[in-house]
This record gives C-alpha cells, structure tokens and sequence, in this order.
C-alpha cells in the first residue's frame, strides 16, 4: 500500500489546478504588462484570479497580492506592519512560540532592529488564551500575529475573537493561515482579519505561489523592488500560471469544503483512537479544535527520523518533529511548546491526511505504527530503563 | 538521491548485533534523550579478544546503521585494535553519512570506547 500522509507539508496537484495552468503556458503565455492580445489574455485572466480567490476569503479583489508563497506573504505583512508601527514610535510586537518560522525567524530579525517581541504561550492544548493576548497588549503594540492553525500539530486558534480584541484595541493582527486556508471557512470581515498569508501548494495548488491579503488601507512595504507589478507592491512579472492553477485549487476546495472536512474528520478521529491504543502514546494538541486532516503523536522510548524511515518502506509518507529530521539538536518547537519534554518531543509522528484518504488505509498506518514502534522499542535502551522502572514513564 | 547509502539502510533495516550480553564484562551507554541519539553497547572480552558486543539504540537511521556497523568492526578483534575505532572509519565502512548525521557516528565511537574502558577498569580492579 501507498500512502502519502504529509499533506501539512505539501500537497499534491488536483487535475483541475493542472489543467487551469496549461493554456497560460502553451497560449496565453503574453506578459500581462504587454499589450498585445496573447498579454491581455493573461492579464484578464490574472484579474479573474484575484477575484476568485479574493472571494473565498470575502475580501476585494484589490486586497490580494499574489507572492510566491506562504512565507514571502509572511516577511511581507511582518515588514509591513513593523515599517507602519515604527513610523508611529510603536515597537511591540506580539505573536506566540509556535509560529512557523517564516514569522518567527522574522521576528527575530526584527528583534535586531530594535523591536521588542512577546511570545504568547500556547499552553498543553496548543491553543492561545485570548485573555492573555489581551493582557499582553500595550500602547507601543503595532501588530500581533498569530497563526489561523499550526502546521505541526494542526489546532486551530480562535481567530475571530483574537482579531476583536486587535481591533478594539487599535492594533494590527496578522494571521498565517498557510494550513487552514481551503481547508477550514475563512470571512476576513467577519474574522477582523488585516493581513493573511496563504500558500497554494498545501490546497493542491502548485509550490512557489501564494498570496497576502491585506485590508484596504494598509500601506504595503515592498520586498521586491522593480517593476509596477502588483499595483507597485511586489515588482516581477506575475506567476501567471502558477496564479491560475492556485485560484482554480482553491475554487474547487472551497466548492468542497465541508464535505472535505466532514470526510477528514471521521478518518482522523479513527486514526487517533487506533494510534491511542500503542501504550505509552499521546496526542499532540487538542483532540477536536485541530484540522480536520492533522494527526500528531508522541511515543515514548523511540526516536522519530527511524520510525519514518521504517514507515517509508511500509508506503507510508509522514513527517515528525525529532532534532535528527532538522538537522539540529533540537526536536521541533512547536512540541517544547505546548511542553513536550525532550526525550518524547524526539518520538513524535506527524500524519496529515489527504481527502482521499479511506479507512482501509487509516487501518494500515495504525497496524503499521504500533509494529514499527513495537520493533523499535524492542532494542531501545531508553525504553528498557522505562520498562525496568530505572526512568519513569512521561506518557 | 536517497537520504542515506544503500548500506546504511541495509545496517539500519538489518542491524547486526542487536540485544543485550547478560554476562557482558564490558559496558558503555552515551548520548542523552535530549539530543535525541543514546547507545549502549555490551562487550564479552577473553584473553583481551571481543569474542561478543552487542548494541541497543534509541535514535536515528544513522545511530542505528553506525551502532551496527562499529559491533561488526571491532567483533574478534584485539582490545588494543578496537580502541583505535574511529567515527571516521564507521562512516567510510558505511560509504559515508550526511555531513549533519556525522554526529551520530561519533557517538558510536564513543559508545565503544565507554564499554571498553569499563572493562578494564573492571580488569584493574578486579
Ligand atoms: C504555517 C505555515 N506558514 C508558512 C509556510 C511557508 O509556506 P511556503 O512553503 O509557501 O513558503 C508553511 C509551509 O511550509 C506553513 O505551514
Ligand atoms: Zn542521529
């Protein structure tokens, strides 16, 4: 069996945003800056993009700017709302410990500038306290970004009533809605939203493209100096197919949303109470405010980079937070976050399902993880010391 | 490319000299949970020879391959030849690791050294 359960990390492409590609690559290939007929074509159909996915979100199409993904969007808003702040004296910036590092990263540099950043915990269940965005609020706040859900552990956070509190205090709020968009309704009036990141290619879009929103009225500062593109603010001749296949991807999530969601529900669901049963296991974030797809565990006594190599032979494609799949010593932020100790955060899996995923193979990854993890428990001298009662058990 | 050598994933799948010595005279365990990579490894010496090593590992593709491959060099060698095991010879008997995985290896030569020092501190005072 084959299995690609990593779709929080990419997706693959739906034959509709291939097909909508095509005809802008082999016909209507113009430069949407020229004049002539083959460039007005892509231009025409550029326009079109932005309303469609101006739509979905319930946004103008003048309020979407195409990027080349998730984390441009991401620098861009940040850069944007710091450049904004600064202007006004206001140099506090708040956001929480688990972003992707695309804001977090951003931050820091920022932080280098002379910005100062507070980190908002998001405590065992993975999930901001908006009492405590609140209390955390002061004069000098310009912005506050918070991701709409994480892409490790897939909670969703209460997006609507952070951006309420942002606006009643007169504060900008941002959310990197990379996971949710497609996947999850979003209204950005209704939300309070001001800038949103989006990325196509985890809503079977293509990779290298995405798109910020940002509310009328937010004057953007650009990352990409040159040419009028964008209405001035991102220079380079637009990704014209690339912008096509992610409006016609996201149109047909959004056509299919609930159904999606109802569908990835029950099979995650299913896969939890199966993976639930490998004693010494435990869940990742909270149980039901999580993406309908997302599936993330610990278990004790093994390390994550050889259960997904034993799992890769099985056909099954999972990811997991351990220090040796980074490349650093460190297991993923986001599990220290929600207080992963360590030793476990290494043994973490992450399983992402796409909507054609079928409860025969949710039955294949629970039979497959619980041998993989039984095996390598078998010749682990952490979970012999575990066993004997020399280290007590964490989960 | 695949991430790791064929015989890396040959020593990670079929790791040789899994288990434990009950009556090793030799034993050495490094590394920590919080890098994410411990071995522990069991030696039986006689007349000075490794007649039995056997390893156990919590970690990585490359702690695996590497614990396995450093069991199979030293087995039936001299002390005095084991202890002169290095990382760089466990990676090359591999045919090479990620230059990020080299760490891994490291703690297999480490591994080694730490259960033949307990045996001669064992020798010495025994
Ligand atoms: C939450 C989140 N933000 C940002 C990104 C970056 O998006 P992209 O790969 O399009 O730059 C990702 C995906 O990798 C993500 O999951
Ligand atoms: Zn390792």
């Amino acid at each position: 069996m084959q299995i690609y359960a990593d779709n929080a990390a990419t997706t693959r492409m739906s034959r509709t945003a291939i097909d909508a590609m095509i005809p802008y690559m082999e016909e209507n290939y113009g430069n949407p800056s020229s004049l002539y007929t083959i460039g007005q074509r892509a231009k025409e159909a550029l326009e079109q993009a932005r309303a469609d996915v101006a739509a979905v979100i319930n946004a103008d199409p003048r309020e979407i700017l195409f990027t080349s993904g998730g984390s441009e969007a991401d620098n861009q808003a940040l850069i944007t709302a710091a450049t904004l702040g600064k202007k006004q004296g206001k140099t506090h910036i708040i956001s929480t410990a688990f972003e992707h590092h695309a804001i977090l990263h951003t931050l820091e540099k920022l932080e280098k500038e002379g910005f100062d950043v507070t980190l908002l915990p998001v405590h065992e269940n993975g999930i901001v306290d908006v009492q405590e965005l609140e209390a955390a609020l002061r004069e000098d706040t310009c912005l506050v970004t918070i991701m709409t859900a994480n892409n490790e552990i897939g909670t969703i956070q209460p997006i609507r009533e952070i951006g309420a509190v942002c606006r009643a205090h007169g504060v900008l709020f941002h959310t990197d809605a990379v996971q949710a968009v497609g996947h999850l309704p979003i209204d950005v009036k209704a939300d309070n939203i001001d800038m949103l990141s989006a990325s196509a290619h985890k809503f079977h879009g293509p990779k290298g493209v995405g798109f910020l929103y940002a509310r009328k009225g937010i004057r953007l500062t650009n990352l990409i100096e040159g040419g009028a593109q964008e209405r001035g603010k991102r220079a380079g001749t637009e990704n014209v197919p690339g912008i096509m296949a992610m409006a016609a991807a996201l149109k047909e999530a959004a056509a299919n949303m609930e159904k999606n969601a109802a569908h990835l529900t029950a099979l995650r669901d299913r896969l939890i109470a199966g993976l639930s049963d490998i004693p010494h296991s435990a869940l990742n974030g909270d149980a039901q405010r999580r993406l309908p797809g997302n599936v993330n565990f610990c278990f004790e006594g093994i390390e994550g980079e050889s259960l997904l190599l034993l799992l890769d032979d099985k056909g099954i494609s999972a990811s997991s937070g351990s220090a040796c799949t980074s490349g650093s010593l460190d297991p993923s932020h986001v599990l220290l976050a929600i207080g992963r100790v360590h030793d476990v955060a290494h043994g973490s899996l992450r399983l992402s399902l796409g909507e054609d995923a079928t409860e025969e193979e949710v039955d294949y990854m629970i039979r497959s993880v619980g041998e993989v993890v039984g095996y390598l428990r078998s010749f682990s001298p952490v979970w012999r010391d575990l066993v004997a009662g020399k280290t007590p058990f964490i989960l | 490319m695949a991430l790791y050598s064929e015989k890396v994933m040959d020593h990670f799948r079929n790791p040789r000299n899994v288990g434990v010595i009950e009556d090793a005279n030799g034993v050495g365990e490094v590394g920590n949970a919080k890098c994410g990579d411990i071995m522990k490894m069991y030696l039986k010496i006689e007349d000075d020879i490794i007649k039995d090593v056997k390893f156990e590992t919590f970690g990585c593709g490359s702690a695996i391959a590497s614990s396995s491959m450093a069991t199979e060099l030293i087995k039936g060698q001299p002390v005095s030849e084991a202890m002169k095991l290095t990382n760089k010879a466990v990676a090359e008997a591999l045919d090479g690791l990620p230059d990020y995985k080299m760490h891994c290896s490291v703690l297999a030569e480490e591994a080694i050294r730490s259960a033949l020092d307990d045996y001669r501190k064992r020798k010495g005072e025994g």
